[in-house]
């Protein structure tokens, strides 16, 4: 447990010290929602027609880009080799970083989402769902998304060779996570969609970081 | 069984043996079944001739999921048992399924048009075919991502075993949404119930992908590891130039 | 020659039929000819470094060095 709360830490404050990882994600977030009135016109019903989708598509987007940097630069100065070697074992160095990972870019997307809400004229009933649907979905993405950056370390064009491999495996996330918030506006209810979620979050918990201390355990070869 | 299997020099042996018997198959399974298919089989009584893309699209799905788990078998047996063979039938594997995938779709478009008045819809069944095709390029891009081909074939055996549990996760996630928003029109996708005649056709063409599939499996496997042999005695030569 | 237009015709269905099964045919077919050849090319490569006594040099390698050990 020490060794999980050491490399969270240390993890954590990298990313406020290097600082613009949260702010690049966000800003990323809000320009990639902001695209869609300007391409599919501002027209306030069809805008709170697809403000669900394009959310959760920008938010999958976001945490994508984010993802190539997770063990990339521990992977290049070596230090992913000393925590291999070190005392705690590889799938709770993977859990730990996907943590920090979660903190720095899941959340603050988590936070700005309701704004964004708001801009695409999405109905007050959904935001409370969006949320929580969030909360849920962004840990799933971010475990998923580890197994795949520990896959393409070192690889040549790891960045499109990683939207190439988990994208596909998001498309769970997002049909429940958008189907969570649509039953909400609609009025129906939103717990089978969100029990789903949660089981994805589950599973993806139990089995991720054992598929991504694989994948590194064979980067570090 | 595995053990026996996991000496090249064996898999040639028995592959050099058996490959000529899956090509006669595939050639008499899929001459068998064109004549039926195209001949002696009749027209559906509501699709009309159409239904004769069947014998090739029904195939071609069947083989899509059959490679990827053939695929995902290999890649398995090949990462826990460090199974040379098995790597190397899992990286053949993955481009006759893309291929298969690939005309899974283009056919079922053709055979769309006609039949719902449109070349795509966004059916469960037609959906969850695209992203398996997705899946295919992935492991191909990874398999050839690394200037170390032993990591490829390492990363890429995890990616097909992390995706074959996520198909059926797909399938039913893909299945849910598309309850949730069917599509307004008339389609009928479970179409009419089967005539007999028209089963024996589509078995003897299933039968036939499927050989095919053996006969270029083996094919790409002993390409694959008379390169090896190849690159290994060129090494050699090279050694004794130097020394 | 009436049937074989009328074959060929498909019931009006033609241009949705003939190229399911020409993409099918066609693209299996490449597969399967790309394989060949890569397969003859690679067993050209190696008949040639082993050369006409293959047989007897092969023996003198040893099997960790043939990429594949005999155990």
């Amino acid at each position: 447990m020490t060794g999980f709360r050491a490399i969270l830490e240390r993890d954590l404050r990298l990313a406020l010290r290097q600082g613009m990882d949260s702010v690049m994600v966000v800003m990323f977030f809000v320009i990639a929602v902001v695209l869609f009135p300007l391409g599919v016109g501002p027209e306030p019903n069809t805008l709170a027609r697809i403000a669900p989708g394009v959310l959760w598509v920008a938010a999958l987007l976001s945490v994508l880009l984010s993802l190539e940097r997770l063990f990339h630069n521990d992977f290049e100065d070596g230090s992913l080799e000393l925590m291999a070697l070190s005392p705690p074992s590889l799938e709770i160095v993977v859990l730990a970083k996907v943590l920090a990972h979660w903190l720095v870019t899941g959340l603050p997307l988590i936070i700005a989402a309701p704004v964004l809400a708001i801009l695409m004229n999405m109905p007050a009933d959904g935001f409370a769902l969006l949320i929580l649907a969030l909360l849920l979905g962004t840990p799933a993405l971010s475990l998923i998304g580890a197994v795949g950056a520990a896959l393409v370390l070192g690889s040549r064009r790891g960045g499109v060779l990683l939207a190439l491999l988990i994208l596909p495996l998001f498309i769970p996330v997002l049909i429940f996570g958008v189907g969570a918030v649509e039953a909400a506006i609609g009025g129906f209810p939103a717990r089978a969609p969100l029990l789903l979620l949660g089981a994805i979050f589950a599973a993806t918990l139990a089995l991720c970081p054992w598929g991504a201390a694989a994948g590194l355990r064979q980067a570090l070869e | 069984m595995l053990n026996y299997f996991a000496n090249p020099r064996r898999f040639m042996k028995l592959s050099g043996i058996l490959t000529p018997w899956m090509a006669g198959a595939t050639l008499i399974l899929a001459g068998a079944g064109l004549y039926l298919g195209l001949f002696a089989s009749p027209a559906d009584y509501q699709q009309g001739e159409t239904v004769r893309i069947m014998y090739v699209h029904v195939p071609a799905a069947w083989m899509a999921l059959f490679c990827y788990t053939g695929l995902a078998i290999s890649a398995a047996v090949g990462l826990i048992w460090k199974h040379p063979v098995a790597d190397v039938a899992a990286r053949a594997s993955a481009p006759i399924g893309a291929c298969f995938t690939f005309l899974a779709l283009f056919t079922g478009a053709l055979w769309g048009k006609p039949m719902w008045g449109t070349w795509w819809v966004w059916d469960a069944r037609l959906t969850s075919m695209l992203v398996l095709f997705f899946l295919y390029l992935g492991y191909m891009a990874l398999n050839s991502a690394f200037d170390d081909p032993q990591r490829g074939t390492k990363a890429s055996a995890i990616l097909a075993m992390v995706g074959f549990v996520n198909v059926p996760i797909i399938k039913f996630s893909v299945d849910w949404w598309n309850t949730l928003h069917q599509p307004a029109s008339i389609l009928r996708m479970d179409g009419p119930t089967i005539h007999p005649d028209m089963l024996w056709p589509l078995f003897l063409m299933i039968g036939a992908a499927t050989a095919y599939y053996l006969w270029v499996l083996m094919l790409r496997m002993r390409r694959e590891l008379t390169e090896g042999r190849v690159r290994a005695r060129r090494q050699i030569q090279a050694e004794e130039a130097g020394a | 020659m009436d049937a074989i237009s009328k074959f060929l015709e498909m019931g009006g269905y033609a241009g949705y039929v003939w190229p399911s099964y020409l993409a099918v045919f066609g693209l299996l077919g490449v597969l399967l000819w790309l394989s060949r050849r890569g397969l003859k090319a690679a067993e050209t490569d190696l008949a040639q470094l082993e050369g006409p006594d293959g047989k007897a040099t092969r023996r003198q390698a040893s099997p960790a060095a043939d990429g594949a050990p005999d155990t």
